[in-house]
């Protein structure tokens, strides 16, 4: 017969190996160096894992920054400055940088332009003076600016090459205003009202959804209701009808001001809901249960427990609503009713573009409509990869 | 069912009545009134009003009564004396419209009607091309197509829509040598109604409805891919596949009836964004619809008549809304139980 607990003391049997390395039970649930650094990783570290995958969503992040850092210094980038005109060149066509001149390397430089008037269809056409380049001056003096608003200075990244030739790579438009550096000085205000009414639809949301999410009850009720209301209404007629309330007299600034809070005002409903439903699912979790139970005070549980997981899906809701505010500023502008002159944002340069003719005559005058779509995708490639990254744990 | 649907209406009423008093603030909120802004255009040509004349002025049009007057007048009409005067939002007289001299109905004539064909045909437009669009890319997830669906989906939510208007403006008339601007032939303006200016209307519209539909479309087609993937990784899809339904079947049967509850339900937000889209676009192609004449009657602080066109754009959103919420009703049980469920 073959007794189990007999086999040691029978010579005769199978022959038996036992390992002679020290053996550790445990060594199968301890998880391998690099898998452990994920699994102790901070919920901040461990989106920021998520998000680096996200390879578009990062990529538009490096050209969101990079703009943010342009508008830092829209004055020395622009060749000209924001209103200077050039009555000799009028809706001048966009110039061609080259490279050689009769085969020769020059290194940068532009032709001076000439201009006919062609009498049958009253057209200006401007003629490369192909004789004669004109290299492009960089790091120099040009023309003078206020750097934002208080200091002087004349000093640009580039300059035309002198006073006759001048320096259009976007074109001018009917005052011979450089488009580029009217482009870049747009830039500025375009981005930050997105910021701005990002802002302020970002507080009401949080005060009014935190208060729905809090209280529950009637005053959840009310502001559902309300919400609901304000989200049927279409959008683009309630900015018109709110811009149209602006005084005449208001000063540029003040309305500029304004604009930024209609958008802000009638946006924040999106935000309040996430807000609003994000709060009373967490108060549902177990980690904020189990804070309670051991005796957590609110503030610890709100700031300590509720906040990180909470603030993540924040800012990926109010990354994707910035999109929204840039074009309603634009289409605000561009029906003349938005930021009015001599303040600059790409939807006021694209008023000037309303008819067909810019389009068959003037083509370049549309340009501002790049940087408007290249950065609401980024916004929202941006937004998307957050949002993703903002819940890790799943 | 009925239940469901008496409460829908009950909800409605309040709804109207909070939007009517915020646009009614709204358009009150500009300081000074029409005869001020027109007094003042007066001087400036060096004209003048006789005081007597402007006090009359004010006071038949109610602009010297007090804010709640004004507002209650305007929605349910006024008391003459001890006369009641019928009138007033709620049966259909918008007011007077100060710039036109004339009441706000005979000022808007076909408007009011052609926003709402306008408004129709581009949420059928959305309907018609985000439906196979998004079918194909979420059965045929990461390909080819699904990629540029995709990369097209995303140009039209980011492409501001009155710069398509223009451009599709532009080559309209190269390729076909007809201005597209307007909705109908210049011969049937101000014509009666008639089978040949129908005809003439659904010849301009597909470049409207095209230029006013792509923003929608596009995120149409986003919401259904997503919801079609949603379904399609479910387990009874799986267990469906692993019994041998055949593919076609398989798609059809349950997942695209589930995932066409958000096609109805966005009717919601996405006739908001329609008409938002076309108070644009109808600026640019001059189209005799809203847009335009809110514009101008904003600018005018002609107040009766923005105030009706406003009340009007908000109106047929919560029409719509409310036409979608009874669809998706009777489309899902579980909607309609619930509501009665929840009673």
């Amino acid at each position: 017969m073959t007794d189990l607990g007999n086999t040691s003391g029978n010579p005769g049997g199978l022959p038996h190996y036992v390992n002679p390395a020290p053996f550790d039970p445990y060594a199968i649930d301890r998880p391998n160096p690099a898998l452990e650094k994920i699994y102790m990783a901070s919920q901040w570290r461990m989106m920021w894992l998520r998000f680096r995958r996200h390879r578009v969503a990062i990529a538009s992040g490096i050209v969101l920054l990079a703009m943010y850092a342009a508008i830092l210094c829209v004055e020395i980038l622009a060749p000209y400055g924001q209103h200077s005109r050039d009555v000799d060149h009028i809706y001048a066509p966009p110039q061609e940088v080259h490279w050689f001149h009769d085969g020769a390397f020059v290194g940068p430089f532009v032709y001076s332009l000439d201009y006919q008037l062609d009498m049958e269809d009253l057209q200006r056409i401007y003629t490369e003076d192909t004789s004669d380049p004109r290299p492009l001056r960089f790091l120099c003096q040009g023309d003078s600016y206020r750097f934002w608003g208080l200091i002087e200075g004349n000093f640009h990244l580039v300059c035309p090459p002198d006073a006759e030739t001048p320096l259009y790579l976007l074109g001018s438009d009917r005052l011979g205003r450089d488009m580029l550096s009217r482009i870049l000085y747009g830039m500025r205000i375009s981005l930050t009202i997105g910021l701005f009414g990002v802002t302020v639809s970002f507080a009401l949301g949080i005060i009014f959804g935190g208060l729905a999410g809090y209280y529950g009850g009637w005053v959840d009720d009310l502001l559902q209701r309300t919400i609901e209301v304000l989200r049927s209404i279409p959008h683009l007629p309630l900015w018109l009808a709110l811009a149209a309330i602006l005084p005449v007299h208001w000063s540029p600034m003040l309305v500029f001001f304004g604009i930024t809070i209609i958008l802000g005002l009638i946006d924040w409903t999106g935000l309040a809901r996430a807000v609003r439903s994000r709060l009373l699912s967490l108060r549902e979790e177990d980690f904020c249960v189990a804070a309670q139970l051991m005796g957590a005070k609110p503030s610890r549980i709100i700031f300590r427990h509720l906040m990180p997981s909470f603030m993540s899906h924040l800012i990926a809701s109010a990354t994707l609503a910035i999109p929204g505010m840039i074009l309603g500023e634009t289409a605000l502008s561009f029906l003349g009713l938005g930021i009015r002159p001599p303040i600059t944002s790409w939807g006021v340069l694209l008023n000037e573009a309303q008819d067909i003719n810019v389009v068959a005559l003037y083509p370049w005058l549309m340009l501002p409509i790049v940087p408007v779509i290249v950065v609401v995708l980024a916004f929202n490639f941006l937004g998307d990869g957050l949002r993703d990254a903002a819940d890790p744990y799943r | 069912m009925l239940r469901y649907l008496i409460q829908r209406v009950l909800v409605m009423v309040p709804t109207l009545l909070i939007i009517s008093f915020l646009i009614f603030v709204i358009i009150q909120a500009p300081p000074g009134d029409f005869l001020e802004t027109t007094l003042a255009e007066l001087q400036s040509r060096g004209e003048n009003m006789d005081q007597n004349q402007i006090e009359n002025l004010r006071a038949v049009y109610g602009l010297d009564q007090p804010f709640h007057i004004q507002y209650l007048r305007w929605l349910f009409g006024q008391w003459d004396g001890f006369d009641y005067v019928k009138g007033g939002l709620i049966f259909g007289d918008l007011g007077y419209s100060f710039e036109y001299n004339q009441p706000v109905a005979d000022v808007v004539g076909d408007r009011l009607a052609l926003t709402v064909i306008v408004s129709i045909a581009s949420i059928l437009f959305v309907w018609a091309v985000s439906f196979p669009i998004a079918v194909y890319s979420a059965t045929h997830q990461y390909s080819l197509f699904d990629y540029i669906f995709t990369f097209v989906g995303y140009i039209g939510l980011a492409t501001p829509s009155f710069l398509i208007a223009l451009v599709m403006l532009y080559f309209a008339n190269i390729w076909f040598g007809t201005s597209i601007g307007g909705l109908m032939d210049a011969a049937y303006v101000g014509q009666p109604w008639s089978a040949a200016k129908f005809w003439s209307i659904m010849e301009h519209m597909w470049v409207p409805v095209l230029v006013i539909g792509l923003p929608g479309t596009a995120g149409m087609i986003r919401r259904l891919r997503a919801n079609l993937l949603d379904e399609l990784n479910k387990q009874y899809v799986t267990t469906g596949r692993a019994k041998g339904l055949p593919p076609l079947k398989l798609l059809v049967r349950y997942p695209l009836r589930i995932s066409l509850n958000p096609f109805i339900a966005d009717i919601g937000s996405l006739l908001p964004e329609l008409i938002s889209g076309s108070v644009i676009v109808s600026v640019v192609m001059s189209l005799p619809i809203t847009g335009p004449m809110l514009l101008s009657a904003l600018r005018s602080q002609d107040m009766y008549l923005a105030g009706s066109f406003l009340m009007f754009m908000a109106f047929l959103t919560v029409i719509g809304v409310f036409i979608s919420d009874i669809l998706l009703a009777l489309l899902d049980p579980r909607i309609r139980l619930g509501a009665g469920a929840e009673k």
